[in-house]
Parts: structure tokens; C-alpha cells; sequence
């Protein structure tokens, strides 16, 4: 029953041609260092779903942001779990998409024909920091607040164009509560969509270029 | 694979896929179970809708004319306070029992106040009109003003305040 079920499925769908295709994939001999892209991408969906179990409760608001935040870690059961894992996962993503970079780098995965996987990944890389930077301040603490009035005056040193950054960053001339909406803003809906579907790039490139050896000494 | 792995009737290939669902679905029950009692937190709190507040002291009221009570009770909804106002007439019965009544009009909620000359509780808002022991005497208020369920415990008056 069931297999005539599948039958029928795949006979409309071609699920069995998407299986092949994506993880049937013929790989070179490789190691566990092979895995960090695997893990970055877990990291990214795992992000994505507690962010948007916080979102039930999080408001953007000066007035309520703290406290919705407290509310979360003292009150809703697993509150913790799920902030703790969004709060641990950003810097392990950091961490793991660093490490993905450095092994592509070291192993000389960027060269022909992968030249765009390798752009792709440097997008998605300034994305997961503009993730990290934006979600820093959501919490509107003293931490928070400082971080991103530091952060956002860095970028008001840049030449010429520095001054208008800042602004742009913050909605004005000071933090206030528009910067704390556009960052909410840009971290829950920008960024994200921006990264998934680089990530959609970066992957479909993966599976179309097959993953490269590891390089041999005299290569 | 080794032919031996074929014998046994586990391959890599099938052990890996075992491992990988066993892990799978270990990974999404620990996350989705957390996070659906996470959804559902605020639904499943019970939130005490009603208490017994004590007005305070009622011996010696002026007999056969209404004293107003006021206080304030605190409500939190999620991380958010609220405040509601309360506003009590006693009005001691020449049998020792008290009249206690809520000052809120029947008709859309705004204060009653007791106008001793007239020897009756008007509403500012619609002109109604009420009696000493609230019942409508003019005005378009559908029903006499609501009474509270009260004891006395200690000389004190205390009431029954059910939240809606």
C-alpha cells in the first residue's frame, strides 16, 4: 500500500530523481571537515525556527523589549530552551561558518569552476555577522544599548560616508526606538531572507559542481 | 561494504540511515515538544479571577445612606500591569446586615455618585437614576446596580470580587 503510495508520489513528484540527485551524490575520500557546511546549514534552520518561536512573544519596543525578554527566560515554560539555544547557536554559527571558510580556503575549494560558491559564501558569511550584530541589541539591555551605539559609531569612522552610515543604521541621529524596529526589522525578515536564499544558490552550486578532493601534496 | 556486512543483513549504507533517523527524530522531539509547551504556555495558565478583598472596618457607618470603599487591584497579563479601580457603596440595614453595591452604572460602565439631596445615585454620562438600595428609578439603565457577595470577618467588611 504504502509503496504503491510512494509509487504514485514519485511517479507525479520525481521525488526519487530529487533524492538521487541532492544526497545520492558521489564524494571523494573526504574527512570530517567536509561536515562544517552540513553544520552550518543545521545551525541556519535551527536559528531560523527558534527565532520565530521568540517572535511569539517578543516585542520591539523600548518599553517592552526588556521585559518581554524576562518574561521569556522567567516565565514561558522552556522560555530558556529556546532563547538559550538562539542565544548559543548565533555564536556557534559564527564559530562553524569561520571554520567552513578556513577548511574551503586551506583545501583550495574556492578554484575553478567553484569561484561563485565561494562568492555566495562570502555573502552568506557578512550576512551570519549582520545576523549576530543586529540580534545583539533586541534584548535592549545596557549590553545591548552600549554594543550597538559602539557598533554603529565604528561604522560612522568610515571616509566620507561614514556619518551617513551611522544614520542609516540608526534611523537618526541617536539609538532610539527606530533603530530597535529597523534592527528588528532587518534581523528577523532582511537578513534572513537574503541568507536563504544564497543558501539556495550556495547549495544548488554544491550539487551541480560535486564537492572538490582533497588536494594531494604535489598538487 | 564487505561481503560479511551483506551476510549479517546490515549494511553501511542501512546503518547509517538508522543512525541518521534515530538522531533525526531525537533532534525534532527535543526541540518541538519544548517549543509546543512554549506556544502554549499563557493557554494552559490558570489565573485567579476572583478574591476576597477586605474593605476594611464598617462599624459605625452612618446608618441608611452609602459610604463609598474605593481600591485598586493589580492584573498582570504576560509582562504587562494593569490597574483597575474599584468603587464600593456599604449601606448599613436597620436588621445589622449591609446593603453592598458597585458604583458602576448598568448601562455603560460609568461611576454612579450618591447625591444626598436628592436621596439617589445619579450617572453623569446618561442621566440615569438609581435608589438607595440600587434599584433603577429612572434613566435607560437595564437592571439595578450589581451587589457584591460579602461576610464580616473580624469587624471587617470583606467582599467577593470576581473579575471578569
Amino acid at each position: 500500500m504504502t509503496a504503491r503510495l510512494i509509487g504514485w508520489l514519485d511517479e507525479r513528484l520525481g521525488l526519487t530523481a530529487i533524492y538521487a540527485t541532492v544526497l545520492d551524490r558521489k564524494v571523494p575520500k573526504v574527512n570530517w571537515a567536509f561536515t562544517l557546511g552540513s553544520a552550518t546549514l543545521f545551525l541556519s534552520v535551527t536559528q531560523a525556527l527558534t527565532g520565530i518561536f521568540l517572535t511569539v512573544y517578543y516585542v520591539p519596543h523600548p518599553d517592552q523589549a526588556y521585559e518581554s525578554v524576562n518574561y521569556i527566560m522567567t516565565d514561558v515554560a522552556f522560555g530558556w530552551l529556546i532563547r538559550g539555544i538562539h542565544h548559543w547557536g548565533a555564536t556557534l554559527m559564527v564559530v562553524i561558518v569561520f571554520l567552513h571558510m578556513l577548511r574551503t580556503f586551506f583545501y583550495g575549494a574556492y578554484k575553478y569552476p567553484r569561484e561563485i560558491t565561494w562568492l555566495t559564501g562570502v555573502l552568506l558569511l557578512l550576512i551570519t555577522l549582520g545576523l549576530g550584530f543586529t540580534g545583539y541589541l533586541l534584548p535592549w539591555n545596557q549590553r545591548a544599548y552600549w554594543a550597538t551605539t559602539v557598533g554603529t559609531s565604528i561604522a560612522g569612522t568610515a571616509p566620507l560616508l561614514g556619518p551617513f552610515i551611522e544614520r542609516a543604521l540608526r534611523g537618526g541621529s541617536d539609538l532610539t526606538t527606530l533603530t530597535l524596529t529597523r534592527f528588528f526589522s532587518a534581523h528577523i525578515w532582511m537578513l534572513p531572507a537574503a541568507l536563504f536564499g544564497l543558501i539556495g544558490v550556495h547549495l544548488y552550486l554544491v550539487i551541480r559542481l560535486g564537492i572538490s578532493h582533497i588536494p594531494a601534496p604535489d598538487e | 561494504m564487505t561481503e560479511s556486512e551483506h551476510e549479517q543483513g546490515l549494511s553501511r549504507r542501512a546503518f547509517v540511515s538508522g543512525v541518521l533517523a534515530v538522531l533525526g527524530g531525537t533532534i525534532t522531539l527535543a526541540l518541538g515538544l519544548p517549543a509546543l509547551a512554549y506556544w502554549l504556555a499563557p493557554a494552559l495558565r490558570k489565573t485567579p479571577s476572583d478574591a476576597w478583598v477586605p474593605l476594611g472596618p464598617v462599624e459605625g457607618l452612618p446608618p441608611g445612606e452609602p459610604t463609598l470603599f474605593t481600591f485598586t487591584r493589580l492584573r498582570q497579563v504576560g509582562w504587562e500591569r494593569s490597574a483597575t479601580a474599584y468603587g464600593i457603596f456599604v449601606i448599613p440595614l436597620p436588621d445589622g446586615t449591609y446593603d453592598v453595591l458597585s458604583n458602576v452604572c448598568t448601562h455603560l460602565s460609568c461611576r454612579v455618585t450618591w447625591k444626598a439631596e436628592a436621596a439617589q445615585y445619579v450617572c453623569p454620562c446618561h442621566d440615569g437614576h438609581f435608589a438607595l438600595d440600587g434599584a433603577v428609578l429612572s434613566g435607560p439603565p437595564p437592571r439595578p446596580l450589581d451587589r457584591y457577595e460579602h461576610k464580616i470577618e473580624d469587624g471587617l467588611l470583606v467582599v467577593h470580587v470576581v473579575e471578569a
